[in-house]
């Protein structure tokens, strides 16, 4: 008995330190139905063809990435809205400056996780030292994002060299490369947040910023360091959307609703927009339902405007699916 | 009065020391607005005209209105991000329901109400009592208004407004002594505007809001009944969203995209009038000159001939520039 029960409670140790939150649940069940549904009334690829078990995921590449970013800032009580308009400078920028040669693309690399830095910085510094609501700030700074890029670039500019779409379409064996950097990025974002100072004072800043301020935390950092590492995630997730597009066009940030979506994702897996809770675990979940509904919907043939509907109110399913038992008042 | 005295002149000092208090004490939202008003008047004379001052208050009046539904559900504690997409599903829905006639006017929008009042019941319901956020609930409300304003009309608009569906946004009362013609759309606004002033300024409803926002549960504690007043400040926002929204088709006409990021324009312009986000402050009055603001510097950098995408990046700049003018002076105070 005793040889079965501990690594049963070891198990569920390391489940606790990743953080699993009930919303794997929600994802299964979405994921069952779903692919009920596709057997039912379309040809049923859902639970027999694997290319589009791994199409689901490539799917969730793109905002996986910058939904990992999002999770830290939110579990630091703050929020990133300017991350669509990140990719959309990322994407431009770095097919401006590739222009298809593949010499360049070190060099565009370097320039946009440059911006990316300074973009998060900037949102950083406003927010603690100018003590400007998170929200506004980077309503603020995604609006003056959105002007210089649609001021400078009207429509797709340049291109990204063959070699560089490996990062979009490469495979390493059976397995995309795209979905190796998401895992790698979720396990960094776990790392962070549970092995880590930083994650802890994360947790800390944003359960009471004035109780870790108090016991001798500088909360103004750990705020900064987790927007430069939420811009760096959108930067990623730029690079990966521009490489899989083979040029950047201003819009495709706000066209793919980054910033609403990475929080929606974030919150629908379980991080508290009041900060302190959550972890990275929960939004990659998040981030599936959302791959899981799109696959399910093309296939079953949905009226693109039924799909936002649906999105819509399974977004508030997800989250009232385990708020409405919470004891305390939502904001 | 001519004696001026020793103790006189103390008591001029103290009436200036006073004075400067009580400008100390306006809202810088006032001053902002005087600035950029004067300024705009400089580059267009017509601004300070009798006919150019009522016209650019018909242009302001539908976003303020959206300002102080936004300003009551701030002032609670929440957000409702669902606002703009209302704008659009009142537009497109109504393009359908008067399907050309001017019989249907009246009956388009009360239906159109109507669904205001339920969407407002879902907002609050679900985030009163399936306590979801109402960053998240209002979000997921967005994509649903907007995803079934669409598959209403199947994508596209339909139709076109009938004249006296389309008076509350463009339409005057002609031969008004004074003003000369006066904007049916100024009038709605005085109307809400004191309506709203009351309800929030003057009743235990409003008291009750800005306790909910400054401290839920001191508020419960002390009998405030949260949940069906919050229910309450969303369904009052998703209602003045559908005025909002009639008199904007009224003025702008048919267009799909007509009220995509009109919510962050509602939340910013509360901001510029002093509403603390996350609750426990705001005002009436400041939020509609707030929202007078953000429309003045719309116009002024119109008038400066700056193309839409640096109109965009000022405003950004704009919005974080005013309010972290507001965080850190009210910071001091403490």
């Amino acid at each position: 008995m005793a040889t079965t029960t501990v690594p049963g409670n070891r198990f569920k140790q390391i489940l606790r330190t990743m953080r699993v939150s009930p919303v794997y649940v929600f994802l299964i069940v979405i994921f069952l139905v779903g692919g009920i549904m596709d057997q039912v009334l379309s040809d049923g690829q859902i639970f027999t063809n694997p290319a589009i078990l791994l199409n689901i995921l490539v799917r969730s590449v793109a905002l996986g990435i910058v939904a990992v970013g999002q999770t830290l800032v939110i579990i630091g009580a703050s929020i990133d809205l300017s991350v669509a308009y990140t990719i959309s400078v990322t994407a431009v920028m770095s097919s401006f400056i590739m222009q298809g040669n593949p010499a360049n693309v070190p060099l565009a690399i370097l320039v946009v996780f440059a911006i990316g830095g300074i973009i998060g910085l900037v949102n950083g510094m406003v927010i603690t030292k100018l003590h400007v609501n998170s929200f506004i700030t980077t309503l603020g700074t995604s609006l003056i994002l959105k002007g210089i890029i649609n001021a400078t670039f009207s429509n797709y500019t340049g291109s990204v060299p063959r070699s560089f779409e490996f990062f979009g379409y490469g495979t390493l064996g059976p397995v995309p490369v795209s979905i190796i950097v998401l895992l790698l990025v979720v396990g960094g974002g776990w790392f962070l947040l549970t092995r880590t100072k930083f994650g802890s004072h994360l947790y800390g800043v944003g359960g009471n910023v004035e109780v870790a301020r108090l016991s001798g935390l500088r909360t103004d950092r750990v705020i900064i360091a987790a927007h430069i590492i939420c811009s760096l995630t959108a930067v990623l997730t730029g690079l990966f959307v521009v490489s899989r597009l083979r040029s950047g066009a201003p819009w495709i940030g706000p066209d793919g609703i980054y910033d609403l979506e990475s929080v929606a994702t974030a919150v629908v897996g379980g991080t508290a927009l009041s900060g302190g809770k959550g972890g990275v675990w929960g939004t990659l979940a998040g981030v599936l339902i959302f791959g899981v509904l799109d696959t399910v919907f093309n296939q079953l043939g949905v009226n693109p405007y039924l799909k936002t509907v649906l999105r819509g109110a399974i977004i508030m399913l997800a989250v009232a699916s385990y708020t409405y038992r919470a004891k305390k008042e939502a904001a | 009065m001519t004696t001026t005295t020793v103790p006189e002149q103390a008591g001029v000092s103290k009436f200036f020391r006073s004075l400067w208090n009580w400008i100390k004490a306006v809202p810088p939202v006032y001053p902002l607005f005087i600035l950029i008003f004067v300024f705009v008047g400089f580059l267009s004379p017509n601004y300070h005209t009798m006919t150019g001052i009522l016209a650019f208050l018909r242009r302001a009046a539908p976003l303020a209105i959206l300002a102080v539904g936004e300003m009551i559900v701030l002032a609670s504690g929440g957000f409702d991000l669902s606002i703009g997409s209302i704008v659009t599903m009142v537009v497109l829905g109504s393009s359908i329901l008067l399907n050309n006639d001017p019989a249907n006017a009246l009956p388009a929008i009360a239906i159109m109400l109507v669904i205001g009042i339920v969407i407002g019941l879902i907002n609050g319901v679900v985030v009163s009592y399936l306590k979801v956020p109402s960053f998240i609930a209002t979000l997921g409300m967005l994509l649903l208004v907007r995803g079934g304003a669409l598959y209403w009309v199947g994508g596209a608009p339909k139709g076109y407004f009938t004249d006296n569906w389309r008076m509350f946004g463009r339409g005057y009362i002609e031969n008004v002594p004074l003003f000369g013609r006066f904007p049916i759309g100024l009038i709605l606004l005085i109307v809400i505007g004191l309506l709203t002033w009351y309800i929030f300024h003057r009743t235990n409803f409003g008291k009750q809001i800005l306790a909910i926002g400054d401290n839920v549960r001191a508020a419960m504690l002390s009998g405030v009944k949260v949940r069906r007043v919050r229910v309450m400040a969303f369904v009052i926002s998703a209602l003045l969203a559908v005025i909002g929204g009639v008199m904007i088709g009224g003025y702008g006409g048919v267009n799909v995209t007509i009220g995509e990021g009109l919510e962050m324009q509602a939340i910013a312009a509360c901001v510029v009038g002093g509403t603390l986000l996350l609750g426990g402050k705001g005002s009436v009055l400041n939020v509609i000159f707030g929202a007078f603001t953000m429309e003045i510097m719309f116009n002024m950098l119109n008038l400066l001939g700056l193309p839409k995408p640096y109109k965009d990046a000022v405003q950004g700049l704009i919005i974080i520039g005013a309010v972290a003018y507001v965080a850190l002076s009210t910071r001091k105070k403490r």
